[in-house]
């Protein structure tokens, strides 16, 4: 499933909104959950899963074409846990 | 690092501000969301939100593993498990 398909969804199953609110809605959703990643917070909903940020220290990375040893400098890196519900909904 | 963490309430409340529906319905809407994408899931297909990213289910082959406490061997099923990859999108606005 990609966005558009489930703004449909979402659409179909609440004929009394207008497609573009619920385009907006879903935008909303996930453009506050990457802004709350973006300033370092996590995001908790429960039953589906965590997101949080980690960091990863600079190293020295190689180049595995040429060798060639390149500087690679600390960043964050997004994770997801996912939540005890569906992990076990997964496996019933 | 912030210590603050975003939960269902802010999302509704954002919903709320954005759309202009009730706090109620506002919240019916996240979880049905949530709950869309976690059927699609369970039912073993991808989800990809363009910009955000994409939830992929991966299974894994059942292996002998070991409590490393006592050594003693435990049998882990076959079983699915969730991984998500982060849209280039995000992994820039993560680090900017």
């Amino acid at each position: 499933m990609i966005k558009s398909e489930l703004i449909t969804l979402i659409a179909e199953a609440n004929p009394h909104l207008f497609y573009r609110d619920v385009e907006r809605l879903v935008s909303t959703i996930f453009d506050e959950i990457t802004g709350a990643l973006a300033r370092g917070e996590r995001v908790e909903l429960r039953g589906f899963g965590a997101f949080s940020v980690k960091e990863r220290p600079a190293r020295t990375g190689r180049n595995p074409r040429t060798g060639e040893k390149v500087h690679v400098e600390e960043k964050r890196v997004p994770y997801f846990k996912t939540g005890k519900d569906l992990r076990e909904r997964l496996n019933s | 690092m912030s210590n603050k963490t975003l939960t269902r309430a802010d999302l509704t409340e954002a919903v709320y501000e954005a759309v202009g529906l009730s706090r109620n319905e506002s919240s019916e809407l996240v979880e049905s969301v949530l709950g869309t994408i976690a059927d699609r899931l369970v039912d073993g297909e991808n989800v990809k939100i363009s910009s955000f990213g994409s939830f992929l289910v991966r299974h894994k082959n059942g292996r002998t593993g070991r409590n490393p406490k006592t050594g003693e061997e435990v049998p882990i099923d076959p079983r699915r498990v969730l991984v998500f990859r982060p849209s280039q999108v995000m992994k820039d606005r993560i680090n900017n």
